[in-house]
């Protein structure tokens, strides 16, 4: 008969180490796991899409100077989030975000629904320098964003990442014809990750983010994404209680 | 496990020796806290009945507690408790409190509005948090606006009409502004000029004759000024084009300057640069009807309304 001792568990670092571990591991499993199996949990929702390559670039940028710290990128469904920031965040919204900037803490506000909000050269003026636009604020300045040119030599080698990790961006005809019937010829061709580094620059000369055409610099990229966060739904196209169902 | 702790003869040990003489104390929690805890427990089972909690497959236990709330369609939904039901039945509550003011904001004529104290105060209350949270971080607090980015909304000066009815349009479809560089089409020298006719306008003393030269090319077809600007060089707000009579400064920061030299070259940036900016994001997919009017009613009574 086996005859199970606390001792053996107490003696042995070993046996401690994967006991700890499979106790610690149950609170995931339990709360996590079973999300991946509910049919629900993503919500069927029209608009959402990869981001292009230049948002891409900008996104890396929010997570290298560590945005994500301060700035949540999920409104919660509260009244007072519903009444300051917009409809309550989806997780569609974030099923292409790899990883996702839901966040855990708002120093500054939540920026899921920032993009639209402001104008572009708001942006570029408040990350050069917060204070010139909101007295009060407490964020850092970045002004290297503005000087420093966007590195865009590996664009193709992330997006490939991602697609590793399951984001729809086209590496074939057939990945690109799939792309087409799911998004649309126009931002298929964004997705097509052997025109990665055209696309980008299409976009930041024909967006001018940064108020300057002459080069694309990483305020360009980040401007950019700022600027797509939370408008590719449109909620207006449904009922205020389409999302409930599910809950 | 419900030992007397009283301690009498000092803290009991739990008997063991490790090693040889290593004890360890045995100092139990109280009782009444072990029983609350073994209640909490229990309740705990009470929660996976009412609220959703387990997974099973595809779905999962929804729970017995229910939310009933009414749609934007009117119609009445009964579900099981979840956030974003709670959220619908919790705004119906507040929008139904807000609604008859609301109402009226949206069906009465502007003027009525401030003139009605009741509702007038409700549109300030509302209003300054709108205003704070949407339009503040360009126009600033109070809408003092700010040099070189946006305009301030406590004067009497307004780019695009300050009435109701073009501040409505404002707000509702946004703005851009937009100026033509001129550093291609003239002279430094016409551009002086140009500056100098700008600043003697506003009564700040500059060269006679080279404002005087400035005066003939702002009406000429070379700087073609007057195009947007009108003849009186009032500005168009059909257009959005400034008042250049008005001592009042956006783009050019000429009160910044203490010297004629600096005023100048403010004016002169301008002229030859020209303006892509002054961008005022779309609200209408962002805010309600409603909403837009109650700030309409807002930001005019802020104290530059036409």
């Amino acid at each position: 008969m086996f005859n199970f001792k606390h001792e053996w568990v107490e003696t042995n670092i070993g046996l401690l180490l994967v006991l700890t571990m499979l106790a610690i591991s149950i609170g995931g499993l339990v709360e996590i796991a079973p999300l991946f199996f509910i049919k629900d949990t993503v919500e069927k929702v029209d608009g959402v899409r990869p981001y292009t390559p230049l948002e891409l670039r900008g996104r890396d940028i929010f997570q290298r100077e560590g945005c994500y710290l301060c700035h949540s990128q999920m409104i919660r469904p509260f009244r007072d989030e519903a009444l300051r920031y917009g409809h309550y965040s989806l997780a569609a919204e974030s099923q292409y975000d790899h990883p996702f900037q839901w966040g855990s803490k708002r120093t500054g506000p939540d920026l899921a629904r920032v993009g639209k909000k402001y104008s572009n050269e708001w942006h570029v003026a408040h990350l050069v320098s917060p204070r010139s636009m909101v007295p009060q604020s407490v964020m850092p300045n970045y002004p290297w964003l503005l000087s420093t040119e966007l590195d865009i030599s590996d664009i193709t080698d992330r997006m490939k990442a991602l697609r590793l990790v399951g984001v729809p961006y086209s590496l074939n005809q057939d990945e690109y014809d799939a792309n087409v019937k799911k998004f649309g010829k126009e931002t298929a061709d964004m997705l097509n990750i052997a025109d990665a580094r055209k696309n980008l620059i299409a976009q930041a000369q024909q967006g001018n983010y940064d108020g300057d055409r002459s080069s694309i610099s990483e305020m360009d990229a980040l401007v950019a994404y700022l600027q797509v966060l939370g408008t590719m739904v449109d909620f207006r196209k449904y009922d205020d209680d389409e999302f409930v169902k599910y809950r | 496990m419900s030992q007397d702790n009283k301690q009498t003869q000092g803290p009991q040990t739990t008997g063991h020796a490790w090693d040889g003489d290593l004890q360890e104390y045995n100092n139990p929690v109280p009782n009444w806290w072990l029983y609350a805890f073994y209640i909490s427990v229990a309740s705990a089972v009470i929660y996976w009945f009412m609220y959703p909690a387990w997974p099973i497959g595809g779905s999962y236990t929804k729970g017995f507690d229910t939310i009933t709330y009414v749609n934007d369609k009117g119609i009445t939904k009964t579900t099981h408790w979840n956030t974003r039901a709670l959220l619908m039945a919790e705004t119906n509550e507040a929008v139904a409190a807000q609604k008859p003011y609301y109402t009226k904001v949206a069906s009465l004529p502007f003027e009525q509005i401030t003139k009605d104290p009741e509702l007038n105060s409700f549109v300030v209350s509302a209003g300054k948090q709108l205003f704070s949270d949407n339009c503040a971080p360009c126009h600033q607090q109070g809408g003092a606006g700010k040099i070189g980015f946006a305009p301030n909304l406590t004067d009497d000066d307004w780019l695009y009409g300050g009435d109701f009815t073009h501040i409505q349009q404002t707000i509702t479809g946004g703005r851009h502004g937009y100026m033509p560089p001129f550093a291609d089409v003239l002279t430094d020298v016409q551009v002086s000029q140009l500056a100098d006719y700008v600043l003697s306008l506003s009564k700040i003393a500059v060269n006679p004759a080279s404002a005087q030269a400035g005066d003939a090319l702002f009406h000429s077809e070379t700087a073609a000024c007057y195009y947007c600007h009108g003849a009186d060089a009032k500005g168009r707000q059909i257009i959005g084009s400034a008042n250049l009579t008005d001592k009042i400064w956006l783009w050019a920061n000429v009160p910044g300057s203490d010297t004629i030299a600096g005023k100048e070259d403010a004016v002169k940036n301008v002229i030859r640069t020209g303006l892509n900016k002054g961008v005022m994001p779309t609200w209408q997919d962002r805010l309600s009807a409603d909403q837009i009017k109650l700030l309409t009613v807002y930001v005019h009574e802020l104290g530059g309304g036409k």
